[in-house]
């Protein structure tokens, strides 16, 4: 499943774009320490294309995918 | 120098993309297909699982659920399958340029100076790779040394398989399959060679060329140089303007046009939106094209070139009228129609009107259609319409103008 977020971006001057926060439901707001990959990608967990961000939050790497203007990252099932 | 070519072919296209979006029906039969109310009712793609189950495409929607009553049907969504041919296209780009569509989910590269990414098989696996990690889908291509061998080898093995035909494998490979596996032999010229105890490639082959061309004339030659691996033709340079060079529309009615009378009324539609589509932009078209597509989904497309510019309804009208009447004969009913025009010139550039054309009457025919699009942008598509428009109204009552402007199923109308 799609997990559509809210994200503090950076607009760089040279047309790139560079997330720099997850907003989560909960009102918590994770810092994107590091950007280790670019690249467009599939989804194939969640479904849908787009760029594919790896960003490293924390201790862990997370993707995030820039589809369509929309954020979102792959939901992770419990079961 | 041997040519490289390599044919791809997106594997169900419609129905990847769909299963992309919707990851919770992997693994189940689906069809992509509109709803019954809308007279989409029919199957227009099917994952390998509804394959398994016998539904063929363009059979109806109740007809497909009767062969399994759990398949998952998903409404079509053009607009993305679009935008991912687009970006197939763009993938391919950065091997070739000699790249040249066919339909919105093959085309053909020509990587013979593409060395420099290595061996035809190894582009052809680097780009189903490719297609694979960034787009989710997969694709099957047709590694040769001809156009017609490449895409027989993209229809080989599916999905997501390279294929290769070399001048040394081909007779094992390609002679034993059926003649009509082969592109430009379809249902019906099957039939024909036949008759003559031509069932396979090789039968083809090794015909004498004199014979066939005496049966079939040109294209009887034609299938023997490409049965026999010496199909020459190029693969044509893709250029990314090619697509703005025509304007059109096509209509799929809610129910199938059955005679001249249906076709008439969505001909009127067509033109007049195609037209509207010209004097917006301000060009004129010398050529038009109308595209045909049966209750069976077999499509082609017939075109003439007119005697002098035009960007008037009623001229590009008469033309696909005459050419529907030409190349039609309503052996099944329609199902969709396009009208579509090209060559164009700036419409202030034109100044030499034919001899024998009768200047007075197209500029007041001219003054009509811009008055009637004064109407229109003011008060509504719907507030003006030709009488004719009248007989069928559920039929005529549709504005393509901005919905449509570019023709949903490219892969048809080239």
């Amino acid at each position: 499943m799609k997990q559509f977020v809210d994200v503090i971006c950076l607009n760089q001057k040279t047309g790139q774009i560079r997330p720099l926060y997850i907003l989560w439901e909960n009102g918590e707001k994770y810092p994107i320490d590091k950007i280790t990959q670019i690249i467009p990608a599939a989804s194939l967990k969640s479904g849908g294309m787009g760029l594919r961000f790896t960003c490293k939050i924390g201790n862990s790497y997370r993707y995030l995918f820039l589809e369509e203007g929309k954020w979102f990252i792959e939901k992770v099932q419990l079961n | 120098m041997e040519r490289v070519i390599l044919h791809c072919d997106l594997n169900s296209f419609y129905a990847s993309v769909e299963e992309l979006y919707h990851p919770e029906v992997k693994g189940k039969p689906v069809v992509v297909g509109g709803s019954e109310d809308e007279r989409h009712g029919i199957v227009l793609a099917r994952n390998q699982i509804a394959k398994k189950y016998n539904i063929v495409t363009a059979e109806s929607i109740w007809q497909a659920k009767k062969k399994c009553p759990d398949l998952i049907i998903l409404k079509p969504n053009h607009k993305r399958y679009e935008e991912f041919s687009l970006k197939v296209r763009e993938i391919f780009l950065q091997y070739t340029d000699l790249v040249e569509p066919f339909g919105i989910d093959e085309a053909w590269l020509d990587v013979s100076n593409s060395k420099y990414f290595g061996t035809g098989k190894e582009i052809a696996d680097k780009i189903r790779e490719q297609i694979k990690q960034e787009l989710g889908i997969t694709a099957s291509v047709g590694v040769s040394f001809n156009k017609v061998f490449a895409k027989l080898g993209s229809d080989l093995r599916k999905p997501d398989y390279t294929t290769i035909i070399t001048k040394e494998n081909y007779k094992e490979i390609v002679w034993p399959l059926k003649a009509n596996e082969m592109i430009y032999v379809g249902k019906s010229s099957y039939e024909q060679l036949k008759i003559y105890g031509l069932y396979t490639i090789g039968d083809i082959a090794n015909k004498d060329i004199n014979f066939l061309k005496e049966k079939f004339g040109k294209w009887g030659e034609t299938i023997w140089v490409f049965a026999n691996g010496l199909d020459d033709s190029e693969v044509t340079r893709y250029d990314q303007r090619q697509e703005a060079k025509s304007i059109g529309n096509n209509i799929t009615t809610f129910r199938n046009m059955e005679n001249w009378q249906d076709v008439d009324i969505i001909l009127n539609v067509l033109s007049e939106s195609v037209a509207t589509t010209l004097r917006q932009r301000g060009l004129m078209a010398k050529e038009v094209l109308v595209y045909f597509r049966d209750s069976q989904l077999k499509s082609f497309t017939r075109q003439v070139q007119l005697n002098d510019y035009t960007n008037l309804s009623s001229v590009i009208l008469k033309s696909a009228k005459q050419l529907c009447r030409k190349n039609y004969r309503f052996q099944k009913p329609l199902r969709t129609l396009g009208i579509r025009v090209r060559k164009f010139i700036e419409q202030s550039e034109h100044v030499q009107l034919s001899l024998f054309e009768n200047v007075d009457e197209i500029k007041q025919q001219e003054k009509l259609e811009t008055t009637i699009d004064d109407i229109r942008s003011r008060y509504g598509h719907k507030s003006i319409k030709k009488l004719s428009m009248l007989v069928d109204q559920d039929l005529s009552d549709y504005n393509p103008v901005g919905e449509n402007d570019n023709l949903t199923d490219v892969e048809d109308f080239k």
